[in-house]
């Protein structure tokens, strides 16, 4: 398997396309911090949303029990899966009892992480995303690049041509309200002749059972509105206490995600349909085990506003499918490596940030993202995973560091090798510094030495 | 105006600095000792660490960590010309037993920039610097010690190292595209993901060149390295110079 490294440097090598990539997640970056200081309690926001979720997290068990009574009251059909592949048998089974063979889907990033389309395609349904992104991807056959914007890398002359194929456009169409009115006529279809309509969810309200979904499409309704089926598919992380709780959310949510003051449409599901159907299914896969960690647990407070990889240096320069998992980026990052219980995975991620810290200061509930990327290193090298040469040269490192008298002897002969080894040696490509920086001149005396001659009071 | 006091400073000279850039801990301990500070150089100082704890290697770390407590706990102050030498040692020196000699350390450890002007409280160290400078505000310095506020809190605008440029005579601070991004140097991060740190250090530079800077400044210079071999390789016009070495450009 490729490392992020190696997939950045591909990425990499088209560098007008980074540029393009890096401006447009840039320019989103920028209309996000317009409109957070619109809100002159903005901070406060942040704390606010923060420590709700930290309540959260403390009274998961309470929450749930209560969010399950009151859907169920709802008239809600609530049902628990504790993995991937208990919720996609469920959601197979509920398909099943209805026979029902048409499928939309409103964006959640939960069933991408269970691999949801995948396996109800395996099972021979037909299931239709219905977010134009992640429509886009779809048809690409691709996991998306991003959280809230998943067909990011793609310009518009690529989905012009997608659309060519897939959907019979003009032939080297790119404007984006032709090919956008395109994608809905096709859309259009699929919800009529929808059985069920599957949704992810931003927030679930413990007091009343409701769930609420943000969408700026509206997909998420015609779906739920078209087909009698309805189910709503959650992580167990996204309880809130109560109704007076959603706005600190709501408020931030969309700020940080795109810049708007809102999401076009927050639509709250309560109770079914007329002889419809309303089902949750409420879903673990390896969040309890993440709840028990400490160092790890804040990342379940995440709201998915996608900010950390907008303003991310990294990101914007390596692109989302660098990182290989379904959730990119900063938050992908601290994850990744621990998103199957009892594993370490993702072990190249760690390594993809300079630690620059701009992620958890755009984060809207205060997960300290980069405090999590500096502990799973630290983890990675005490459980052995570091390569070997890399191990080998950190330890020589602390041995040499820790003796003062080692460390000059070490320092000048790095000094005097730097002087005398021939260039092309020093550029070799052991020296991944020299791939595409000079190393810097060499001075004839090291600081201390000058001190030891010139430097007393 | 005058210092608020006379101190007797440890002053700390981050490895790369040391070995490579000795200029930048030339110009700090000259400048500390025309601010009539009483400043020493313990010899047997070596790392803050980062390097290895920032790979992963915290553990190995803990003997550089107290070696370091060992060299400066004698000190009213320890001053070094590097943002994130000094949070390193604030932040992470957490996991070492917290004695009276490790705790002293940890609150007593300052950036220059932030000793000049929260310490000695002086804010006009009479410079002059007749350049067009850009300010590269390296990410622990900024966001770590919060040297200034970072584009991303919505917060009062302030900048401890902006405040102590902007009264050199002569100087011209140039604004950038993007005030605060990180630069990719990110310590072996560098080395580890060398297409993408060259690529950020590559759209840095450019920043500062698009907006016509003779001088990219920082109070960091690893940072500074990094953007130098770019420019260096690329042989663009421009140069790195350490902040230090711009608050040394007076007479006082
Ligand atoms: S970690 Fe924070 S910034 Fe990133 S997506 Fe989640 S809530 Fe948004």
């Amino acid at each position: 398997m490729t490392s992020h490294s190696e997939r950045a440097a591909a990425f990499l090598k088209d560098p007008d396309r980074v540029s393009w990539h890096d401006e447009t997640l840039w320019i989103v970056r920028k209309k996000r911090d317009r409109a957070a200081a619109s809100v002159k309690e903005w901070e406060n926001l942040r704390e606010k949303a923060s420590k709700l979720k930290e309540y959260v997290l403390s009274d998961l068990a309470g929450l749930l029990t209560e969010f399950e009574r009151n859907a169920t009251l709802n008239g809600a059909v609530v049902h628990w899966a504790a993995d991937a592949d208990e919720f996609n048998r469920v959601v197979l089974e509920i398909i099943k009892s209805k026979n029902a063979r048409n499928i939309v889907k409103s964006k959640s990033m939960l069933t991408e992480e269970c691999g949801l389309n995948h396996f109800l395609q395996d099972h021979g349904v037909d299931i239709v995303d219905t977010d134009l992104g992640e429509r886009i991807i779809q048809f690409r056959n691709e996991p998306p690049s991003h959280i809230v914007l998943p067909a990011i890398h793609l310009k518009k002359e690529d989905i012009g041509e997608l659309f060519h194929l897939k959907l019979g456009t003009d032939r080297g169409a790119t404007d984006p309200q032709y090919l956008t009115r395109a994608a809905r006529v096709h859309l259009r279809e699929k919800f009529l002749n929808a059985h069920v309509a599957l949704t992810g969810v931003n927030f679930a309200i413990a007091e009343n059972g409701t769930v609420v979904v943000c969408t700026n499409e509206g997909n998420a309704d015609m779906g739920v509105h078209s087909a009698p089926v309805q189910i709503h598919c959650m992580g167990i992380e996204k309880i809130i206490p109560k109704m007076e709780h959603l706005a600190v959310f709501t408020r931030l949510l969309a700020r940080n995600a795109t810049g708007q003051p809102v999401t076009t449409y927050t639509s709250h599901y309560r109770t079914p349909k007329e002889n419809g159907e309303l089902h949750i299914i409420i879903v673990d896969n390896g969040r309890t085990e993440r709840l028990a960690s400490i160092d790890y647990r804040d990342a379940l407070k995440c709201i998915r506003c996608g900010a950390c990889m907008n303003t991310c240096p990294v990101y914007r320069r390596s692109g989302g499918h660098s990182y290989g998992f379904t959730i990119p980026g900063p938050i992908g990052t601290i994850l990744a490596p621990h998103s199957v219980p009892g594993k370490i995975l993702y072990k190249d991620l760690p390594a993809a940030s300079s630690l620059c810290m701009s992620c958890s200061n755009v984060c809207p509930v205060k997960i300290g993202i980069h405090e999590q990327i500096y502990k799973l290193r630290q983890e990675l090298i005490r459980k052995g995973y570091g390569s070997f040469v890399k191990r080998a040269i950190l330890k020589i490192s602390g041995f040499v560091f820790a003796k003062p008298v080692l460390y000059d002897i070490s320092g000048k002969m790095v000094r005097i090798a730097l002087k005398i080894v021939p260039r092309f040696l020093i550029y070799s490509r052991v020296n991944t510094w020299g791939l595409e920086r000079e190393l810097p001149a060499v001075p004839t005396q090291s600081f201390k030495e000058w001190y030891r001659q010139n430097g007393s009071n | 105006m005058k210092p608020a006091g006379k101190f007797k400073i440890g002053l700390f000279i981050p490895c790369y600095i040391d070995q490579f850039y000795p200029q930048v801990g030339i110009a700090t301990l000259e400048l500390l000792r025309k601010l009539d500070q009483d400043v020493h150089y313990p010899l047997k100082q070596t790392c803050c660490g980062q390097p290895l704890a920032n790979s992963g290697a915290e553990d190995d770390a803990k003997e550089v960590y107290k070696n370091f407590v060992r060299n400066f706990s004698e000190f009213d102050y320890v001053v070094t010309p590097s943002g994130s030498c000094a949070y390193h040692v604030k932040e992470h020196y957490d996991i070492l037993e917290q004695s009276e000699d490790v705790v002293k350390v940890r609150r007593c450890t300052y950036e220059l920039c932030e000793f000049i002007a929260d310490v000695l409280k002086v804010d006009d160290l009479k410079i002059n610097y007749p350049h067009r400078v850009g300010v590269h505000q390296s990410c622990h310095g900024l966001r770590g010690l919060k040297l200034g506020n970072p584009s991303e809190l919505i917060s009062a605008s302030y900048s401890k190292v902006i405040s102590l440029l902007e009264k050199a005579d002569g100087i011209e601070l140039i604004k950038l595209d993007r005030e605060d991004e990180c630069c990719g140097f990110g310590g072996t991060f560098s080395i580890f993901e060398p297409a993408v740190s060259a690529r950020m250090g590559r759209d840095r530079v450019d920043d500062h060149l698009r907006n016509n800077a003779e001088v990219i400044t920082a109070t960091d210079m690893s940072c500074l390295m990094h953007m130098e071999g770019i420019i260096k390789r690329n042989n663009k016009n421009i140069k790195v110079v350490h902040i230090a070495e711009i608050l040394n450009s007076n007479s006082l």
